[in-house]
C-alpha cells in the first residue's frame, strides 16, 4: 500500500447525517420507497414464473457480456443498414463531443432530452450548457431536479427526495404557478403546458436506450410519460445515447426484459410506453452513440463484470434500507444506491472508496435484482479491493490490525477480555477518528457481565 | 455425535447467558457437546471491513479448535455464515472443508440435524422475532420476502413449540436492523435510524420481548430500547427455547 493513495472522499456517512437532520423527510422518503418495493412484491408474485424469468434474463445477459464485441458489431451493421448513423465513444468526453458536433452541425441552440442515466454519468447537461446549448429535461422528475440545479437522486424516480411543497415553490419561481400551490394535479398540468412548448419548438431530441437489439439494429426506449416519443417524433434529429452493455441478442428477448423491468421498477405490469425505434423517418436524422466509459474495464474484473447486466430498474435502490434513510445524493455518483456503490469504484476508486462500505450487506438488493446481480457480494469484494489498494483511512487499518492480533491469539484475547472486556473499548476504537463514542451516542452499551462464558464453563462444566 | 460449541467472541464477553442457554439446550436434547477452550472469533469483523487479508490467524485458530467434531454449532447466524463462506487454512485444507460443511446455526441444527419435534419450554409472552439478514438471506433459515417462493421459517417452527408464546406479526418481516458490523459506528446515524425503525415495528405490534438468532442485531436493538427507557426486553432465541428464563 502506498501511503499517498488515500484521499478523504466525499463521505457517504457525512452526507447521510445531513439528510437525516430532517427526520420527518427521512420517514416519508423511507415509506414512499418501501411502498414501491411492496408494489414490486405484489406484481412479481402474480407471475408463477417470476424466478425463472430472472434466471433467464440473467443468462441472456451472461451470453451478451461473454460475446459483447460480436453483438455490438452485429448491432452496428444492422443499425447502419436501417439508415441510423452509429458513433463510438471511448469515454464521457468523447460522447459529449460527438453529441455537441451533431448539434452544432445543425445550428441548433435548444433541445429536449428524455431520461438517460448515461448522459447523467457523462455530465452531458453541464457540458452542453457550457457550450451555450439550452437542454430541457422532459421527464417530469428530471425537470424538477434540473430546475433545482441538482442531480437526480434515484435512477427511476429522480426527485423522490423532494416534497410536493418544494416542487410547488420551484414551479412558482420558474414556471409562474401560484405561490404556495402544491396540488400534484395542478403542478403536473403546469409542467405539461411548459414542456409542450419545449417539445414543439425543439429541432433535436436526445433519448436514452433501454435495450438495443443486435438482430434488428433497432432499439427500445421505455418511459411512463411518453416524453421520449414526444421529443423524437417532433424533432428533425434524434440522438440516442447508450452504454455498450445495453445490447440484447434478439427481439424475442424483449419479452423477458420488458416483463421484468416495469414490475421490478414500480410494480406495473409494463411501462406505459415501450417505444421501438428502427430507422429514421424520411425527413429525419437518427444517431446512436455507443459509449464505453469504463465498461470494458469493469468487464475485465472477474468479481464485478456481471454488474454490467443491470437494466436500471431501481429495485435494489428501493429495497435498500440504507438508501431509504440516507437519500440518493449521499452516494455522490450519478447512480445511487447499491448498484451505484458497485459501479462507482470502477470509475474512480479514490473518490468512491466510501460507497461499498455504505451498506450492512443485508442482501435484499441481490434478491430483488431482476438480472440476479450478486450486489451484496460485490460490495464485500470491493471492500477487499479498496482496503488492499490503500483506499481506506490508515487509522482503520491500524485498528483492524490490532483487532486481528487480539482475536487470533487465545491468550491475548483472554487477557484483553479480563482487562475490561476489550470489545467495549474496541467498538468505539473502530471509528477512533470521532471524538465521541459513536456507539453510545444514541444507544446504551451492553452491561459487562460478571464472567465470560469461558470462565463460567471452566467453573461449571469442564469435565477433567 | 460429538458437537463442538462455538461461542462467538462478543457472546463470550457480553452475553455469556446465551452460550449457557445454547449448551444446556443441546445437552437436554441429548447431544454430546464440548466447548473447545482456545477459541476466539470467526474473523468476520476484519473481513467485512475489507481486511480479509488479516483473517489468517483467526482461521488457523478456528481450525485448530474445531477439528475432529461431527458438527460445529453456534448461536449466531452471522458468524456461521462467515465460516461457511470464508474459512480456509492452507495447512489443513481438509479440516477446513469439513468445518465449513458441518457448521450449523443453532436453529437449523435443531430442525435439520436433530429434527426436534417438541420442546419442554414455556414462555407466556408476546414475542417479536427479529430475522437477521445473514441468518435468512445467507443461511436460508427462513424464506425471503423478496422471492416468489414458498414461505417457511425454522426459528418460527421452533418458537411455535414453546408453550404459551405468542408470536406477533410485523409490518416489515425481514428488514435489516442496521447493525452491519463496523457499519454501526462508521454510519452511526443511519444505523441508529434503521434500528429505531425496526424496534418501533415490534413496539407497535405489542411485543413484550424481541428475540432473534444473532446477538449482534439484538445488542444493537437492546441498546436503542434501553436508551428509550423501554420496558421491552431482548432475549436470544436460545434463552427462550431452553426455557430457563425467569
Ligand atoms: S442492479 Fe439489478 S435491481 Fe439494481 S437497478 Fe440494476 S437491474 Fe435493477
Amino acid at each position: 500500500m502506498s501511503s499517498s493513495t488515500y484521499v478523504a472522499p466525499t463521505d457517504h456517512a457525512k452526507a447521510a447525517d445531513k439528510f437525516m437532520e430532517d427526520e420527518e423527510r427521512v420517514n416519508w422518503h423511507d415509506k414512499a420507497l418501501w411502498f414501491i418495493r411492496q408494489k414490486r412484491d405484489v406484481a412479481s408474485k402474480q407471475l408463477p414464473e417470476w424466478e425463472l424469468l430472472r434466471e433467464t434474463a440473467s443468462q441472456i445477459k451472461q451470453n451478451v457480456l461473454s460475446n459483447l464485441d460480436t453483438y455490438l458489431e452485429e448491432f452496428e451493421r444492422h443499425a447502419k443498414q436501417n439508415g441510423i448513423t452509429v458513433h463510438w465513444a471511448a469515454d464521457a468526453a468523447e460522447h459529449n463531443r460527438i453529441v455537441l458536433d451533431i448539434i452544432k452541425r445543425h445550428g441548433i441552440q435548444k433541445l429536449v432530452k428524455s431520461k438517460s442515466m448515461l448522459t447523467e454519468e457523462c455530465h452531458l447537461n453541464d457540458f452542453l450548457g457550457d457550450n451555450g446549448i439550452d437542454v430541457v429535461d422532459t421527464d417530469l422528475g428530471e425537470r424538477v431536479v434540473q430546475l433545482a440545479q441538482e442531480p437526480p437522486s434515484h435512477i427511476v424516480l429522480p426527485c423522490i427526495h423532494k416534497r410536493k411543497e418544494e416542487v410547488g415553490e420551484l414551479f412558482h419561481q420558474h414556471l409562474g404557478t401560484e405561490k404556495g400551490a402544491s396540488d400534484p394535479a395542478y403542478l403536473t398540468e403546469a409542467a405539461r403546458q411548459h414542456l409542450r412548448e419545449k417539445f414543439l419548438t425543439s429541432d433535436l431530441a436526445i433519448t436514452g436506450v433501454n435495450f438495443a437489439i443486435a438482430e434488428t439494429g433497432g432499439f427500445v426506449v421505455c418511459t411512463n410519460e411518453g416524453n421520449a416519443d414526444m421529443g423524437a417524433h417532433l424533432a428533425k434529429v434524434h440522438i440516442a445515447c447508450m452504454g455498450i452493455e445495453k445490447i440484447i441478442p434478439k427481439a424475442e428477448n424483449l419479452g423477458v426484459f420488458l416483463r421484468l423491468l416495469a414490475r421490478s421498477a414500480t410494480g406495473q405490469p409494463i411501462t406505459t410506453y415501450s417505444s421501438h425505434f428502427h430507422r429514421p423517418r424520411p425527413d429525419q436524422e437518427m444517431h446512436i452513440v455507443l459509449v464505453d466509459n469504463g465498461r470494458s474495464i469493469q468487464l475485465g474484473r472477474k468479481d464485478f463484470y456481471n454488474s454490467l447486466k443491470c437494466i436500471r430498474c431501481g429495485a435494489c435502490i428501493n429495497t435498500c434500507p440504507v438508501y431509504r434513510r440516507s437519500g440518493g445524493h449521499s452516494y455522490h455518483y450519478a447512480i445511487s444506491g447499491p448498484i451505484g456503490a458497485i459501479l462507482a469504484p470502477n470509475m474512480d476508486m479514490k473518490k468512491n472508496a466510501d460507497l461499498p462500505f455504505a451498506s450492512t450487506l443485508c442482501g435484499s438488493c441481490s434478491n430483488v435484482c431482476p438480472v440476479k446481480i450478486d450486489i451484496h457480494n460485490q460490495l464485500y469484494q470491493w471492500r477487499q479491493v479498496l482496503s488492499d489498494g490503500g483506499y481506506v483511512p490508515k487509522t482503520k487499518k491500524i485498528g483492524m490490525q490490532a483487532m486481528a492480533t487480539v482475536l487470533s491469539n487465545p491468550t491475548i484475547y483472554r487477557v484483553a477480555g479480563k482487562s475490561g472486556r476489550f470489545m467495549m473499548n474496541l467498538m468505539p476504537g473502530l471509528a477512533n477518528m470521532k471524538a465521541v463514542n459513536p456507539w453510545a451516542k444514541q444507544r446504551e452499551m451492553p452491561e459487562p457481565p460478571k464472567e465470560s462464558f469461558r470462565d463460567w464453563y471452566l467453573k461449571n462444566k469442564k469435565k477433567s | 455425535m460429538k458437537v463442538g460449541l462455538f461461542v462467538p467472541c462478543y457472546i463470550d464477553q457480553f452475553y455469556p447467558q446465551v452460550g449457557i442457554a445454547t449448551l444446556q439446550l443441546l445437552e437436554k436434547l441429548g447431544v454430546d457437546v464440548e466447548y473447545p477452550l482456545q477459541q476466539t472469533c470467526c474473523g468476520q469483523p476484519m473481513a467485512n471491513s475489507g481486511f480479509s487479508s488479516m483473517t489468517g490467524g483467526c482461521d488457523a485458530n478456528f481450525v485448530r479448535n474445531f477439528t475432529g467434531y461431527d458438527y460445529i454449532v453456534a448461536p449466531s447466524g452471522s458468524c456461521v455464515l462467515h465460516i461457511k463462506d470464508h474459512l480456509h487454512d492452507d495447512k489443513n485444507p481438509e479440516a477446513a472443508t469439513h468445518i465449513r460443511s458441518h457448521i450449523y446455526e443453532l436453529c437449523e441444527f435443531l430442525t435439520d440435524v436433530l429434527e426436534v419435534k417438541a420442546l419442554d419450554s414455556k414462555f407466556p409472552h408476546k414475542v417479536g422475532f427479529h430475522t437477521s439478514c445473514h441468518g435468512q438471506r445467507g443461511l436460508h433459515l427462513s424464506q425471503m420476502t423478496e422471492l416468489n417462493a414458498p414461505d417457511f421459517s425454522k426459528p418460527g417452527y421452533l418458537l411455535n413449540m414453546v408453550k404459551d408464546l405468542e408470536l406477533i406479526p410485523l409490518n416489515r418481516k425481514d428488514e435489516c436492523c442496521g447493525f452491519g458490523g463496523t457499519f454501526c459506528v462508521t454510519e452511526e446515524a443511519v444505523s441508529v435510524k434503521m434500528g429505531r425503525d425496526r424496534v418501533q415495528d415490534h413496539l407497535e405490534h405489542g411485543a413484550e420481548f424481541i428475540t432473534g438468532g444473532d446477538v449482534s442485531c439484538l445488542m444493537h436493538m437492546e441498546g436503542i430500547l434501553k436508551r428509550q427507557k423501554s420496558p421491552v426486553k431482548v432475549l436470544h432465541i436460545a434463552e427462550i427455547l431452553n426455557g430457563q428464563y425467569e
